[in-house]
């Protein structure tokens, strides 16, 4: 089984103007940007987070606070996994209790993630709302989960996967559809 | 590294450096979760742990205790006074009719040395050693490694002085097998009497004089002076030990600068450390009892955490 390259949904200047675009949403849906944190989840929401930070500062000139979450210790999946997930530092620095929460993760797609990252935040204190930003929403949910800001919607079946590339983590900006196909 | 290969933690002279590395990592990670105001993760729900103790503790017990509450999982804990052990059963037997009711980890102090190993051989749960005898006590090693690397960034190229009782010292042991492996240089010092008779085989240095032995040392770590393990005859008197071996401030005036002052506690004021040094800014005392919860919830996670099949 190797994996083939099936398409191309999204490039540097595509992931810009979603990212913005949902910059402007964010502000938008909470009438500014007073009351809100950003929260990036470990690995790949976090440097999107800190994309969405820069483009807030931009647009508002507030810098807005930004964490990094890991949701290892949450996972529902610790027994059945037989190579164990390695536990990265959650660092949120500041009491969510009363902010508007907006977690940000690249790609949404059973939603199991996001049932860990919200017990995980609901540990660190008791947030106004919390809302879900992602870059990539692809399907195929198996909790009742959905993204209040989307990047592109990206109809996959389950055996593709999605691969999302950031500069900060793989030196380039782009998204790709993988096949799974015996050779 | 991404997973401890091992069912067990018997003692810091089998793990490797780079296991040594991944329990450090995620040591780190677990320090976060005590410092929060919901000191709790789930990450253990539904995981029995039996805790075992035929020897008095306080700190390792209660450490041990914390570190299973903050990662949700059960347990229960035996101390050996109360147990059938007076009743005369065996520990395998004791320990095979705990584990059919579920319990997966065994945390066990014991008195005998080995004790642990003969455990880990004879059921399928975890075992973590929690002292045996005078042979090791691993996580008091992590726990002082994790204390150490987070004070000073590393642990390679450190000069570590370890002054005391070596000889009946399980602290000792796993500190001199785990700090070599991490690259730190470890001399002793102490009444010769007080050194084991294969010091040998650990490769460190010993010293006769402290004050030669912690000349440049980044870290001084006193031993506590075992009055319960002591036979007759292997120093003339406290005083004189003190007067010879007690970690105070003009003994250790040739160490670095602002030295890192360790002990495993309980303590002996006055006897292997000075209260002054014990309470002063250079101390690290109560972290190691800190680091303590973090390095066991990391332990607790990397032996139970996953499968260990295949």
């Amino acid at each position: 089984m190797a994996l083939h390259h099936k398409a191309t949904v999204m490039e540097e200047k595509s992931m810009k103007q979603a990212l913005r675009r949902i910059a402007h949403e964010v502000i938008e849906h909470n009438k500014g940007v007073e009351n809100i944190v950003l929260i990036g989840i470990h690995t790949r929401g976090v440097p999107l987070a800190k994309r969405m930070q820069e483009y807030l500062k931009e647009i508002e000139g507030i810098e807005i606070s930004l964490g990094i979450l890991d949701i290892t210790l949450y996972r529902d999946d610790l027994i059945e996994r037989h190579d164990q997930p390695v536990v990265h530092t959650t660092e949120v620095p500041f009491d969510l209790s009363g902010k508007h929460v907006i977690v940000i993760d690249d790609v949404l797609f059973t939603g199991r993630t996001i049932r860990s990252a919200m017990d995980a935040l609901i540990d660190l204190g008791r947030p106004a709302s919390i809302q879900l930003a992602v870059l990539i929403d692809r399907g195929h949910r198996e909790l009742p989960i959905r993204a209040d800001y989307v990047g592109k919607n990206v109809p996959s079946s389950r055996s593709e996967l999605v691969e999302v590339k950031l500069k900060e983590i793989d030196q380039e900006d782009r998204v790709d559809i993988l096949e799974r196909k015996d050779d | 590294m991404q997973t401890l290969r091992r069912k067990d933690m018997l003692g810091l002279e089998e793990v490797s450096a780079e296991e040594i590395n991944l329990i450090l990592e995620t040591s780190r990670s677990m320090r976060e979760i005590m410092q929060r105001k919901i000191k709790k993760v789930p990450t253990l729900r539904g995981r029995s742990v039996l805790n075992l103790f035929y020897e008095p503790s306080t700190r390792t017990k209660a450490s041990f205790e914390l570190a299973q509450k903050y990662m949700s999982s059960d347990s229960v804990s035996v101390a050996g006074s109360s147990s059938s052990l007076v009743k005369g059963e065996t520990l395998k037997d004791t320990v095979r009719n705990v584990e059919i009711m579920g319990i997966e980890c065994v945390i066990m102090r014991h008195p005998v040395s080995g004790s642990s190993h003969y455990l880990a051989r004879n059921v399928e749960a975890s075992v973590i050693n929690a002292g045996d005898g005078m042979h090791e006590h691993p996580t008091q090693g992590l726990l002082d490694m994790f204390t150490i690397w987070e004070k000073k960034g590393r642990l390679e190229e450190l000069k570590v002085a370890i002054v005391g009782d070596i000889r009946h010292s399980r602290v000792a042991r796993s500190n001199l097998w785990g700090l070599q492996k991490m690259g730190a240089e470890v001399v002793v010092s102490g009444p010769p009497t007080l050194m084991p008779p294969d010091l040998d085989a650990f490769g460190v240095k010993y010293y006769h004089d402290l004050e030669e032995a912690v000349e440049n040392a980044d870290v001084v770590m006193a031993l506590r002076l075992q009055k319960e393990r002591q036979e007759s005859g292997l120093f003339p008197s406290m005083r004189e030990y003190a007067e010879l071996y007690g970690v105070t401030p003009k003994k250790i005036a040739r160490a670095k600068e602002e030295p890192l002052i360790m002990h495993p506690g309980p303590m002996n004021r006055g006897i292997e450390i000075s209260s002054e040094l014990a309470d002063g800014p250079q101390s690290v005392v109560l972290e190691q009892a800190a680091s303590g919860v973090a390095v066991r919830m990391a332990l607790l996670y990397l032996l139970l955490g996953g499968t260990k099949e295949q």
